[in-house]
């Protein structure tokens, strides 16, 4: 009996130091507690190189391309001479092409991930989802030089053949838009890459447009069903804009992914030192000309100076663009 | 047409060409997998298996591939876990883990090649090398923000019951996390290292400038290393089209690899819901 008011005063007393925020002499006690702060030091350690890493990139990205920039002065940036003979170098056609091929897609991608967003969660049997859905993430998981090497077998052949010969049979005689389809149909290029490019990325943006649309609640879509509203009528007027927010930053970060894909697009852009608003023109983007070059620019010429310089403006766009969308997609789920 | 009868075969419209959507994508899944089976499967023979690149095969290649990414996870691996564990379990809600979240994403989402060109930078120009540990490192950061937002994922679903009633039993942090987070959460976090191990086997960007390549054997890792998917970069460029053919034969390999672990993962190992 003593031991159990023994145990309970005890009890009483520990609880009193709890509530003091200052545990008593045996509370205090546990054991293996000695091994918390090595514990945390390890779990802040590794959290703290994730910052140290991204910020090493940049410093050692910046303080590589620094000899060019200081050569060439800003107009680096949109000088379009690249010349290995002569030494001249500027990162204008590349940015040109980098922002080019991801707009386009962008423009291809976003479409149909929408109406693939529609048909996962509105159309299909609900049975079918789970396995269309994954169907269409194994996608994303096909390496980059695959994509490159399906492209240059099958998709190159195909716009040759088929695509660009009639679309610059009907476009050429018609002015401006006749700029777009100017040239060869030699199945290379800007508009080539840019297919290519909506497919890696369109199961990036597909999967968070399932998600923000999930998200609404089923109270909203069915009131608006309750007014008579078609399916197609709920998606387009009550989901949509319940997660625009998101679904901007989910476009954004599909975007982001497409201006860094290289081994894709170096397959099949043409690799062409040139600007060019035709949708068929060869050309080249930041990542492309980094993997095609790098190679032979020896460390510490002016060329690999420029190419990391052109590495440095990559990161720079790149880290903007998923910044916004980020915190797009935060604001907007929350 | 009425307004009701136009509203109703908008609709269907709409439907048709979201499943036209829908549908495009699976076949270019189709597609891609049909140009590598018809392409690859003829050249796959035992030489792939049993030769080196130099000699018409891709063992090397293979190996090569395997030793770097093994090596990158057991870099990338503890780091991301630690790093995800920090998110979810120490630091939640503190500014510091809110920076670290947000470097992380972008982290995430980097062009791949820029990673090559840093570690390029950071190992290569200093030791005047290329080299398998170079690819290796290139790889682990790779891996690493993948771990780390699988793991933060994972852990937050642990519920708060499980951590508080190790507490009451007297438990300090690390035996709470080890024991009970961690042995909760491990089916989901396993998932994560497997998706981020799919994704680095399949970089090609982020070693051309690191490992480099080699046609020869070797598990040196302070020389230039060997790794398919560089193995495949090169004979694809090759004028030669046996030479090309190997290539398409590496692919179809890295694919089937890369997807067959995809799929286990996400079937096997996926939440029942």
């Amino acid at each position: 009996m003593s031991a159990i008011v023994g145990s309970s005063t005890d009890t009483d007393t520990a609880l009193a130091d709890v509530a003091r925020g200052s545990p008593s002499p045996e509370a205090r006690h546990v054991p293996g507690a000695g091994l918390d702060p090595i514990f945390k030091a390890a779990l802040y350690g590794c959290s703290g190189l994730i910052l140290v890493l991204l910020a090493s990139i940049l410093i050692l990205l910046f303080w590589g391309g620094w000899p060019a920039l200081a050569t060439f002065g800003p107009s680096f940036y949109w000088s379009t001479v690249w010349n290995p003979v002569t030494e001249k170098f500027g990162a204008g056609v590349m940015i040109y092409g980098t922002l080019f091929t991801g707009i386009l897609a962008l423009l291809i991608a976003l479409p149909m991930s929408f109406g693939i967003a529609f048909f996962l969660t509105e159309i299909a049997p609900v049975s079918s989802r789970r396995p269309v859905g994954m169907a269409i993430q194994l996608l994303a998981a096909v390496p980059s030089i695959i994509f490159g090497m399906w492209g240059v077998a099958a998709i190159i052949p195909l716009m040759a053949n088929y695509i660009q010969p009639p679309l610059i049979w009907i476009f050429s005689s018609i002015p401006v838009l006749g700029y777009l389809f100017k040239g060869p149909a030699s199945g290379l290029g800007m508009l080539t890459a840019g297919i290519i490019l909506a497919f890696m990325v369109i199961p990036f943006i597909t999967a968070m447009f399932v998600e923000i649309l999930e998200s609404v609640p089923a109270m909203l879509k069915e009131s608006a069903y309750g007014v008579g509203c078609t399916t197609y009528e709920v998606f387009r007027n009550v989901s949509v804009p319940y997660g625009r927010t998101a679904l901007v930053g989910a476009t954004m970060l599909g975007f982001g992914r497409a201006l860094g894909e290289t081994m894709a697009v170096t397959y099949v852009i043409g690799n062409a030192n040139r600007i060019s608003a035709s949708l068929f023109a060869s050309g080249s983007t930041i990542a492309s000309t980094i993997a095609n070059e790098f190679p032979d620019a020896p460390a510490g010429s002016l060329r690999n100076q420029s190419l990391l310089e052109l590495g440095f403006a990559l990161f720079v766009i790149s880290f903007i663009v998923l910044a916004i969308s980020r915190m797009l997609v935060r604001t907007g789920t929350k | 047409m009425d307004r009701l009868a136009r509203r109703r075969s908008f609709d269907y419209l709409m439907k048709a060409i979201s499943t036209g959507f829908a549908v495009i994508s699976l076949l270019a899944l189709a597609w891609i997998l049909f140009t590598l089976v018809s392409l690859g499967l003829p050249a796959l023979t035992s030489t792939i298996f049993t030769n080196v690149m130099s000699d018409g095969g891709l063992l090397n290649a293979i190996v090569g591939s395997l030793v770097m990414v093994a090596i990158a996870l057991l870099i990338g691996g503890p780091i991301g876990i630690m790093a995800g564990t920090f998110l979810a379990e120490a630091g939640r809600g503190s500014k510091f883990a809110d920076a670290v979240r947000f470097i992380n994403d972008i982290l995430l989402s980097a062009p791949s090649i820029l990673i090559g060109l840093f570690v390029y930078q950071m190992i290569v120009v200093p030791t005047n090398s290329f080299s398998g540990w170079a690819g290796a490192v290139a790889l682990a950061i790779i891996i690493m923000p993948v771990v780390v937002r699988t793991t933060e994922d994972m852990l937050t679903l642990v519920p708060v019951s499980l951590r508080e009633a190790a507490f009451a039993l007297g438990a300090p942090m690390w035996k709470v996390i080890v024991a009970v987070t961690w042995r909760a959460a491990r089916t989901g976090i396993v998932t994560g290292i497997l998706l981020a191990l799919a994704r680095a086997a399949g970089e090609t960007a982020p070693l051309l400038f690191t490992s480099f390549g080699n046609p020869n054997w070797t598990l040196d890792l302070a020389a230039a290393f060997p790794s398919l998917p560089a193995a495949i970069n090169q004979l694809a460029q090759n004028p030669a089209p046996e030479q090309v053919s190997i290539a398409w034969a590496g692919a179809l390999l890295i694919t089937v690899g890369v997807l067959a672990l995809n799929i286990i993962t996400r079937v096997v190992l996926a939440p029942k819901k």
